[in-house]
């Protein structure tokens, strides 16, 4: 496989070719469509987090002038289509499928109950206040204490609102506990927030009455897997349906998943004959699409008087809500496999039971599970170091895996079983340069200090990010007849700057100039199969298919050269614009009479793990409990890098991510079951003047063995450690008083109730 | 607006007061400040004079949103919503402020203090509007201070106070005002904290006993942002703050 070897794109800090358009308000999201003859849909949605549905009166509506429809379960055939698993799809999940819309229960505040057609959006919630729903309430399960004492249970053929277990294994953790110097126990909680991307989602379907085809613009994410999901639900081949990929305002591992809107928008438009289009507001985001992270944990680390971290003992219990949907499994799973992180722990069984209540269904969001077993992890790092009197900085480079023992294999996990290892990295030197640029040694001195009435604390911790699922991805590339190329792909667009960075790696592969090519991606007409975008791979999965497809087109346009210049294919060279042998050349332009084109597809079973350290100094207010971040570094190996600036900014983003679920936001609900968090206003976001010190550096020291680029997935990474690293730094300002944060997040109350707690202790000691 | 988009409120008639002349002035003379209720927390922000004319007015709302919203928010529209939390109805409770109601009947003059009857509640009638609020004179010896705590600036307050007094000549604080927001139904003065404040030089043990005797008079609410026990803690760190800034 060659790529250019001087002056190349790959590496360069090259400006996103989408910002100018993007800056310009100029790019084309799902709500700028419109098709003629459209009506409009608003969704009808429980008020009840969990009762039985007795009916729904739409009578009133249907007589509001304007109004086209009404559609409700009943009107879906004989059997309601249910969302199938798209990851982890076992067998024993079924019956906790989400059924397309409530026809019996009722399970969360916002599940859809039906869907008005009307004129506009503003006549079909005219419509929404007319119809009457009955529904007979159920006790709400809301947490974990609630579930398992099971007043109700959501899912009566189960009987039991504990759905599943996963067991992640390595070693032997009894043996090794057995043997600790010191076994440290501790409970832990995440809270749920969810990936809140800046445009909310939306479709327009447009079902072709004559020849029985749909069209939905709004795809992203996965949309091959959902062309199949909706083509069996809709009981359509797969072939009639088209999904075109518009500009998304971002997807965090949220957006693209399928959703009940994803079918009922288009099924709407096959049962009123007409385009529907569908735009979710704030609210609806809020309660309807996938919440994540929401755990408690109890863990046991089992230590020798050295530092070394024998073993990791445990249960999670995490809050899926009230089904399983798509991905709901993956933070749950990741939680009990990675807990171990970038240590060499030797001895694991962690385990991890999902719970359903009357909560909006869960799915990844950026840094799935990790974010919460990283917090759980740092934190037990530094109570154990504290505990046996050792430095938490030195007992972390004790514990990080060498160099040498790379591969490195992680805990296996079952059901569903999977095994993973850590692919190549030097994790001690990431660590040391990343205290080294921090100034550790220099601000150590402000360690538990109090400096104008605020207390100072440092801390460090590291993480591994995992990326490049496979199974495989296509790239299709077209020497167009005007000499220009175009790249098809089967990666989608999130906001990551996909188009950029294929096209540099295209550009390098094929020699070409930047500007004579063109990426088209995510839209399923593109290439005969896609997986996406998700589990940061889009990069390794498409770069690399890119690069196997560039060396199956340069070997044809070679073919093409060598006939019309009269010489040998391996005489041949491609320089750009033109291709040249001894004494001759050709334009590529008219090189052939039609488009030369070459498909390939990267396979791929070996994940890439990028990894990284992070520092933070952060300074607490014991008069209100606020924490402000004075600076925060973080250094990361991402194997190869693309494009620097992409990057720098993918790095930062996820760190400010983190620090909103570290310490502002929450999906908050009542016993009742219903969302008291449900505008911006009450889910606080960080916003551009929070934390304005974030600093990154990324490096290229151990380029992955498992793709031809050597890159990591690197889409996720600065989430991970977040909420340890804080909750540590806050553990160290306040170290006086023994303070020590197991909750997130880190809110005003919360840290103030901390420091009155602990002085109250110390008072009455 | 919120209102209006979640469907709370589906008023019949909606009427735009841009067109409605003399109601964007800032008015500063002998006998203190006059906001016409047109005018705009960015016009607040860009009027020198008041940095000078009422600093605890100028101080106070910088605390309010954010550019886009200090922008078009309005002083009336502040004061005749009501929120709780919001600066405006704050200083103008703890300033002894004026506010002036026209309507069909002509216009009437009001006391903030009466104003306000709960969380989004006022006196003013249906057939009402608010044309303009006074702020009494502001003598250049004043001594005064803000803080509030908010989750994210701009942010509604958790918390938040407003203090101003005047000194005699052996150092006192005389007539101290002391008002809150964030922490009760509506912005109040915290007549135990004056008191507590009243005739003393304005020390760490005066701020202590202030700062003691408001977190025990307030009765502040629980919700999703804050518990009542750390508002009520929030409400003596803000007293404390002020007064430090005040006196120093």
């Amino acid at each position: 496989m060659s790529v250019r070897p001087a002056n190349s794109f790959i590496g360069s800090p090259i400006e996103r070719v989408e910002d100018l358009r993007f800056l310009r308000g100029r790019g084309t999201y799902v709500s700028d469509l419109n098709r003629p003859n459209q009506l409009h849909a608003v969704l009808l949605r429980s008020p009840e987090a969990h009762g039985r549905l007795r009916g729904i009166d739409c009578t009133r509506a249907l007589a509001l002038p304007g109004v086209h429809a009404v559609i409700k379960a009943s009107d879906l055939g004989a059997r309601v289509p249910h969302i199938p698993l798209r990851l982890q799809p076992l067998p024993q999940l079924e019956p906790f499928h989400q059924p397309m819309l409530a026809f019996d229960k009722v399970r969360y505040v916002g599940e859809p109950l039906a869907v008005v057609i009307a004129d506009s959006a503003g006549i079909a919630e005219d419509a929404l206040e007319l119809i009457d729903v009955s529904i007979d309430p159920l006790p709400a399960i809301t947490d974990k204490s609630s579930a398992d004492a099971a007043a109700a249970v959501l899912f009566e053929s189960h009987g039991s609102n504990r759905a599943m277990v996963w067991t992640a294994t390595r070693g032997d953790a009894d043996a090794a506990f057995a043997s600790a110097d010191l076994v440290l126990k501790e409970s832990f909680r995440v809270q749920r927030h969810a990936a809140m991307f800046m445009e909310p989602r939306g479709f327009v379907a447009e079902w072709d009455v004559e020849s029985e085809r749909l069209t939905v613009w709004g795809a992203a994410k996965v949309a091959w897997t959902n062309r199949r999901i909706l083509a069996t639900a809709m009981e359509i081949p797969e072939t009639s349906v088209e999904m075109i990929e518009v500009d998304v305002g971002g997807g965090f591992g949220s957006r693209g998943e399928f959703y009940p809107e994803d079918y009922l928008i288009p099924a709407a438009s096959r049962i009123v004959g007409r385009p529907i289009k569908w735009t979710e507001d704030r609210r609806e985001h809020l309660m309807c699409a996938n919440h994540a992270r929401d755990i408690e944990c109890d863990v046991e680390m089992a230590v020798a008087k050295d530092g070394r971290i024998l073993g990791l003992r445990g249960m999670a219990y995490a809050d899926i809500g009230a089904y399983f949907r798509t991905n709901g499994s993956v933070g749950p799973r990741n939680v009990a496999q990675f807990m171990s992180g970038p240590y060499k722990i030797e001895n694991i069984h962690l385990q991890t039971t999902q719970l359903t209540t009357n909560k909006t269904p869960s799915g990844t969001y950026r840094g799935p599970g990790r974010f919460e077993t990283d917090f759980i992890r740092e934190r037990m790092i530094d109570l154990a170091a504290k505990k046996l009197g050792i430095d938490g900085v030195a007992m972390r480079r004790l514990n990080l895996v060498a160099d040498a023992d790379m591969p490195y294999p992680l805990a296996s996990i079952t059901p569903y079983d999977s095994s993973t290892e850590l692919d190549s990295g030097d994790y001690h030197h990431v660590f040391d340069l990343c205290l080294e640029k921090f100034g550790w040694n220099e601000k150590s001195a402000l360690q538990g200090k109090l400096i104008d009435g605020r207390y100072h604390g440092l801390s460090v911790g590291s993480f591994i990010e995992g990326g490049a699922a496979g199974p495989k991805e296509d790239a299709r590339l077209v020497l167009e007849t005007d000499g220009s190329l175009t790249v098809y792909l089967g990666s989608s667009a999130v906001g990551q700057g996909l188009q950029t960075i294929m096209t540099q790696i295209a550009a390098d592969a094929m020699e070409f100039p930047f500007e004579r090519i063109r990426v088209l991606h995510g839209s399923t007409s593109h290439v005969t199969e896609g997986f996406g975008s998700y589990h940061s791979r889009s990069t390794v999965m498409g770069g690399s298919a890119i690069l196997l497809a560039a060396d199956k087109l340069k070997a044809m346009i070679r073919e093409s050269a060598a006939s019309k210049l009269g010489c040998a294919a391996s005489e041949v060279q491609i320089d750009g614009e033109t291709v040249v042998t001894k004494g001759a050349s050709h334009p590529l332009a008219g090189l052939a009479d039609k488009p030369l084109e070459a498909e390939a597809t990267f396979f791929n079973k070996k994940y890439t793990y990028a990894y990284g350290t992070q520092a933070a100094h952060v300074s607490v207010d014991p008069g209100t409990g606020h924490v402000q971040v004075h600076d925060y570094l973080s250094v990361e190996d991402v194997g190869r890098m693309i494009n620097p600036l992409t990057l720098h900014g993918q790095a930062i983003g996820g760190i400010v991510q983190g620090l909103g679920g570290t310490f502002l936001e929450h999906l908050i609900y009542d016993e009742h079951g219903q969302l008291l968090t449900g505008s911006l206003a009450d889910y606080l976001m960080p916003t551009a003047s929070d934390f304005p010190v974030i600093r990154s550096i990324t490096l290229e020291l151990k380029p992955s063995p498992n793709n031809p680029l050597g890159a990591k997935g690197a889409g996720e990474g600065g989430i991970i450690p977040v909420g340890g690293i804080i909750a540590n730094a806050v553990a160290n300002a306040l170290s006086h008083l023994d303070v020590q944060p197991m909750e997130l997040p880190l809110s005003p109350p919360r840290v103030w109730r901390l420091i009155r707690d602990a002085q109250e202790a110390k008072r009455s000691m | 607006m919120p209102i209006l988009a979640f469907r709370l409120a589906a008023p019949e008639m909606l009427v735009d007061l841009k067109y409605v002349e003399g109601l964007d002035r800032i008015a500063i003379d002998k006998d203190g400040v006059t906001l016409g209720a047109k005018v705009r927390w960015c016009d607040i922000e860009a009027d020198e004079r008041l940095a000078t004319a009422h600093p605890l007015l100028a101080e106070a709302i910088r605390h309010v949103a954010h550019y886009q919203i200090r922008n078009r928010g309005t002083v009336g529209g502040s004061l005749a919503h009501a929120d709780p939390a919001a600066e405006m109805p704050g200083i103008a409770v703890t300033c002894d402020a004026v506010l002036t109601l026209a309507g069909p009947t002509g216009e009437r003059q009001v006391a903030a203090a009466g104003f306000f009857e709960g969380a989004l509640q006022t006196s003013l009638a249906a057939d009402e509007l608010i044309t303009q609020v006074h702020l009494p004179a502001w003598p250049a010896a004043r001594r005064w201070g803000f803080r509030e705590f908010a989750r994210r600036r701009g942010d509604f307050a958790l918390a938040g106070i407003a203090a101003f007094y005047d000194v005699d000549p052996r150092g006192r604080a005389v007539d101290p005002h002391i008002g809150v927001i964030g922490a009760s139904d509506r912005p109040r003065r915290l007549a135990r904290a004056e008191a507590a404040l009243s005739g003393k030089v304005v020390d760490s043990a005066s701020i202590a006993e202030a700062a003691a005797a408001a977190s025990a008079e307030v009765d502040p609410p629980s919700d999703i942002h804050a518990p009542a026990d750390y508002r009520r803690a929030l409400v003596a760190t803000m007293v404390e703050r002020a007064l430090a800034h005040a006196a120093r």
